[in-house]
């Protein structure tokens, strides 16, 4: 266990540690955003909308997490995108996040009484407001529990990235096999981090759950 | 108060709300047949009729919470807009209020009242919630302003949804079987609220199973049966001698002498 306090491979592991932690959270970002946006897609009244929401979910679910990283980082500098390895690994896991984020969201707004929609538009709410104002705080509630599930399993997914060029916690391991050390050591290392940072997401979304209960 | 305009004989203004010829089906039922119907400024209109003759449904055309298979219908004057930003500023005159209340669950009574007001209306917040208080004590609910909907009770609520409704200076008030939900002890105070409003002048489309109130508060009476309006007449014609058989058969089932 000791080898991580040896030569420079604390330095090694914090960096890792730290851009493991960077991508998952832009990535949750993105993911977040873009999963609520197309949660909106899939309800809206629009059907191009729809078909786009459910284009995106169905593609981006159903694909594995590495062929996306393959299609994202090979596959758009020919197109004339270039961003960083970071940035190319926030697009593939945001993107790929997005669409679970999404199917969390539309079912929890399909929770939601729909007298509360009626309700909403009856006092000549557009559709946009009819959502943010009264349809997804209510969701919130509900949401949470399934929604702290995709964001456990976000910063462990981004492990991929690492064989992509991103210097995170996995790439990090990689490094410390070549140079010898135990296989036990290191992934008792790595473990350790990875269960820090999940059971950090997870202890928010147990605040967030007591913070927003509702009653009905 | 103002006139009543019923049975009027000086030439009114154009009707507040017209339906012409609107046919609607769910599937294989044709559950509004050719409905023609006529709405002036200021008049009680109350909807009675079996369950499944349509009546909540045509209710619910007149701000397109419906929407219609064929022909018209028109508030002052103006045909509804389809969905968009026209339909919202239209529904935003049309006041509604549900069986089931459908007061938001997460905000207070004050912010029901007043969320509205301020997101469609544009109104200052500080104007917004004075609007809201005085409404709220008008309908008797003051007291309870910065309570959740479910700390109330059923017919506190439905006051809550009738103040909400009127903060939006609505032209015209739908009311789809209002006091259906509530225990028997809680249905008068509901319906004292829309007496006193009907006595306001307001012009009130009525959907309801209480007779007592079609009696006393209405302009006119439109009996519906299996998609058609069979029967419309005023109460006093209405409930003494009703003229349809269908009619008849009705009445003689719920009312108890």
């Amino acid at each position: 266990m000791g080898f991580l306090f040896e030569q420079d491979n604390f330095a090694l592991f914090r960096d890792g540690f730290l851009q493991t932690i960077e991508l998952s959270a832009l990535s949750a970002l993105l993911a977040l955003l873009l999963g609520t946006l197309l949660a909106a897609f899939r309800v809206s009244p629009v059907p191009v909308l729809r078909a786009f929401g459910t284009t995106w979910v169905t593609l981006f679910r159903n694909t594995p997490l590495t062929l996306l990283f393959f299609a994202v980082t090979f596959g758009l500098p020919p197109l004339g995108v270039h961003f960083s390895h970071l940035t190319f690994a926030v697009l593939a896991l945001g993107g790929y996040t997005a669409s679970f984020v999404c199917e969390v969201i539309r079912s929890g707004i399909n929770t939601v009484p729909l007298g509360q929609a009626e309700a909403a538009r009856s006092l000549g709410m557009n559709f946009f407001q009819t959502l943010s104002l009264v349809i997804l705080p209510q969701a919130t509630r509900t949401v949470l529990g399934p929604m702290s599930s995709v964001f456990i399993a976000l910063p462990r997914n981004s492990a991929i990235a690492g064989a992509f060029s991103v210097g995170e916690l996995y790439s990090a391991q990689q490094t410390f096999s070549e140079r010898g050390y135990s296989i036990f050591s290191i992934f008792f290392w790595v473990a350790c981090a990875y269960l820090l940072i999940s059971a950090t997401v997870a202890s928010l979304f147990r605040f967030l759950e007591s913070r927003l209960a509702v009653a009905r | 108060m103002t006139e009543s305009p019923v049975e009027d004989s000086t030439p009114a203004a154009a009707p507040l709300v017209v339906l012409s010829n609107v046919n609607k089906h769910y599937g294989a039922l044709h559950v509004l047949q050719d409905i023609d119907l006529e709405i002036r400024q200021g008049e009680v209109v109350v909807l009675i009729g079996p369950s499944g003759s349509g009546k909540s449904t045509l209710c619910r055309t007149i701000n397109r919470l419906e929407t219609i298979d064929s022909g018209t219908i028109t508030l002052s004057g103006r045909p509804l807009p389809a969905e968009g930003r026209e339909l919202a500023k239209l529904r935003a005159e049309v006041g509604m209020v549900f069986q089931s209340f459908n007061l938001f669950a997460h905000k207070t009574v004050l912010e029901n009242v007043v969320l509205a007001q301020v997101k469609v209306r544009k109104v200052l917040r500080s104007h917004a919630e004075k609007t809201a208080r005085e409404l709220l004590d008008r309908v008797g609910v003051g007291a309870q302003a910065d309570k959740y909907p479910a700390q109330l009770s059923g017919g506190q609520q439905q006051r809550v949804a009738i103040a909400r409704a009127l903060a939006m200076k609505p032209k015209v008030m739908l009311f789809d079987e209002p006091t259906s939900a509530l225990d028997p002890e809680m249905v008068n105070e509901v319906l004292e609220v829309m007496r006193q409003l009907a006595a306001d002048g307001m012009t009130m489309v009525v959907v309801t199973h209480e007779m007592g109130f079609a009696r006393s508060a209405a302009n006119r009476v439109l009996f519906m049966a299996d998609g058609k309006i069979v029967e419309q007449d005023t109460p006093d014609a209405f409930f003494t001698a009703p003229r349809s058989d269908r009619a008849k058969d009705f009445l003689s089932k719920i009312l108890h002498h």
